[in-house]
């Protein structure tokens, strides 16, 4: 034992793994702080992939490796990195997770690669990865980087899981391609307005009035 | 009238601060209302002049000018009935035929909608409004008449919630509330909002021989393709089994295909007379539609091309839903332009939209619809900048 490791161990009493803290970075992404519904971004992969639950789901999962990969690898270079360049750095490795994210949907997925088209590599240019970045992988260490990366991401993929279940069931009558309906003997007519993107945004508005009648939330004048 | 004072009085007590049902005292309340409010009348001494008008009393013209529509839909429903089946009835069974099948919609549409409103009075605590009385009524008048109640039931909370509560409650709503539960169904469930789903068909019909349930705008449409006049595919439709359907006059009269309570443009104007009579509606929306859409439709006239762009501009005038959305729809006090300048864009807007979208648009045959919709949306900027330029004016002659 060095004295090196001892020190870690010192800093990791200093501020526990899982500090109320770094809990924080994971939880208000769900709610009081997501992307979707309280900071407005991301809006076009929502309105897009959400017709139904399964690319709903592998693009959740895309976008919340992306973002929390590329917080993590920011976070790591952010002294490095000469702030008049930062952004093309940025996209730089924010681009080489999405091809990654990409190859691997390619070659285990095809179909469901096929259905998310252009999507999955505009995760790019997606605000919720660049937000990230700029507003906490540049100033904050790794770990509760890759935390703020991953809550994002999975606060992200929440509201998207909810915007297709709803899409889906109400759209095709069906969940994950099952249908419900059809299952129990019921007969069920789809509904042609929840597949197209204007169903979305009813449903994301929707989302957002019930969030904000149970938050309590005020317009600021 | 005293019978009814008398049992609201005694139930009173259980609604009011302490009783029973005291979460519900708005649905007491609208009850109340409904029955004998405004109940002020002129002191002995002091002003003797008043005027009761309310929002109710503004609603209840709303709906009475809509009464020769509904009547002559109701008519219609029977009439356009019988002719596609072929048979020769009395006036009455088609007026029966039109009763059974549109008073369900009017019901369904009053008591979907006001479920709604209630539940929203009760959590919000306010009292329910009368908005809901001429959407009510406006909704079974923009439906074809063998929609499928379930539909009617479903596009109305729709329409209520997502078109009107969510904003805020009557008078908050920045869309038109009935055509927002048409629109719903016309997305939604395309198959029995849209081709030849106008005439009431029951299950098993034999139909007469050449039937076709096109309407008058699809058929004008579809002349394109066939290479012929307009007018002369109009005139020459239902040979066989419904002479001169399409003439100029029976398009007039109403005596077509459509949505319950729109195919009479004579009904309309009906309409339109009361409320512009009685200050309801504004005749600026109601000419500058009309202006708009005819203008427009001169102007298609003047390019040519093909022959829907060259039909007469005025068989527009008469063709499809535009007189009803005119009279009933782009008037909406809520969703209208406010200051009287910008009514003239507003309504000039809708008219060119909607011939627009007719001769344009290959998936709508019908406009009016979204042209309300859109300019509905729109109606805040036109008062922005109408509001702008006076204040631009007013300064410029401001010596300050």
């Amino acid at each position: 034992m060095s004295a090196e490791a001892v020190e870690v161990i010192k800093e990791q009493k200093a501020e526990p793994l899982f500090s109320k803290k770094n809990r924080k970075l994971l939880s208000n992404p769900l709610d009081i702080d997501n992307p979707i519904t309280v900071q407005v971004l991301g809006i076009c992969s929502a309105l897009a992939v959400t017709t139904q639950l399964k690319p709903a789901f592998v693009m959740s999962l895309g976008l919340t490796i992306v973002t929390a990969s590329s917080n993590t690898v920011i976070s790591l270079m952010r002294n490095s990195i000469p702030s008049r360049i930062r952004i093309i750095v940025q996209l730089a490795v924010v681009s080489l997770w999405v091809i990654l994210v990409d190859q691997l949907l390619k070659a285990y997925v095809y179909d469901v690669s096929k259905q998310l088209s252009v999507f999955v590599g505009l995760i790019i240019t997606n605000c919720i990865v660049m937000g990230r970045l700029e507003a906490y992988a540049m100033g904050n260490k790794p770990w509760p980087s890759f935390l703020d990366g991953l809550g994002n991401g999975v606060g992200y993929g929440l509201i998207l899981m909810s915007v297709a279940f709803f899409r889906e069931l109400l759209g095709a009558g069906s969940l994950f391609g099952f249908k419900v309906f059809e299952s129990v003997g019921l007969h069920y007519q789809g509904n042609g307005l929840m597949l197209l993107p204007a169903g979305a945004c009813v449903i994301i508005g929707v989302i957002i009035w019930i969030q904000r009648a149970i938050n309590g939330y005020r317009e600021s004048h | 009238m005293k019978f009814l004072r008398e049992a609201l009085d005694k139930a009173k007590h259980n609604f009011e601060k302490g009783g029973k049902w005291e979460r519900y005292y708005y649905v007491f309340e609208a009850f109340d209302t409904f029955a004998f409010q405004p109940n002020s009348t002129t002191p002995p001494k002091g002003a003797q002049i008043r005027d009761a008008i309310d929002m109710k009393r503004l609603m209840m013209t709303v709906i009475i000018s809509m009464m020769p529509c509904l009547i002559f839909g109701l008519f219609n429903v029977g009439y356009q009935h019988f002719l596609a089946i072929g048979q020769d009835t009395s006036v009455g069974e088609m007026f029966w035929i039109g009763i059974v099948q549109v008073v369900p919609i009017i019901v369904v549409a009053y008591a979907a909608g006001l479920g709604v409103e209630f539940i929203f009075a009760t959590f919000r605590r306010h009292p329910v409004n009368e908005g809901f009385l001429v959407t009510g009524m406006l909704i079974p008048l923009v439906m074809p008449p063998d929609i499928p109640l379930w539909q009617v039931a479903v596009a109305t909370i729709f329409a209520v919630v997502i078109g009107k509560e969510a904003f805020g409650g009557t008078g908050m709503n920045v869309v038109n509330v009935a055509l927002t539960a048409r629109a719903f169904l016309y997305f939604a469930y395309p198959v029995d909002m849209a081709g030849e789903v106008w005439t009431y068909l029951p299950e098993g019909a034999t139909l007469v021989e050449g039937y076709s349930g096109a309407t008058p705008l699809a058929v004008a449409s579809g002349s394109v393709t066939a290479g012929e006049s307009a007018v002369a595919a109009l005139n020459n439709f239902g040979s066989g089994w419904a002479e001169n359907i399409y003439t100029l006059k029976n398009m007039f009269l109403g005596l077509i295909p459509g949505s319950v309570g729109e195919t009479s443009t004579l009904m309309c104007l009906i309409g339109a007379f009361i409320l512009i009579f009685t200050g309801v509606g504004s005749w600026k929306i109601m000419a500058s539609v009309f202006a708009g859409a005819y203008g427009m439709a001169l102007f298609l006239n003047f390019l040519g091309g093909n022959s829907f762009m060259e039909m007469p501009a005025h068989y527009h005038l008469v063709m499809g839903g535009l007189a009803f959305g005119a009279v009933f729809m782009a008037t909406d006090p809520v969703t209208a332009a406010q200051t009287e300048t910008g009514k003239w864009f507003y309504g000039a807007l809708i008219g060119i939209l909607t011939v627009l979208i007719r001769t344009f648009n290959p998936a709508y045959p019908e406009g009016i619809m979204l042209a309300i919709l859109l300019m509905n949306v729109f109606a805040p900027l036109i008062d922005y900048f109408v509001v702008g330029a006076n204040k631009k004016r007013r300064l410029k002659r401001a010596t300050v």
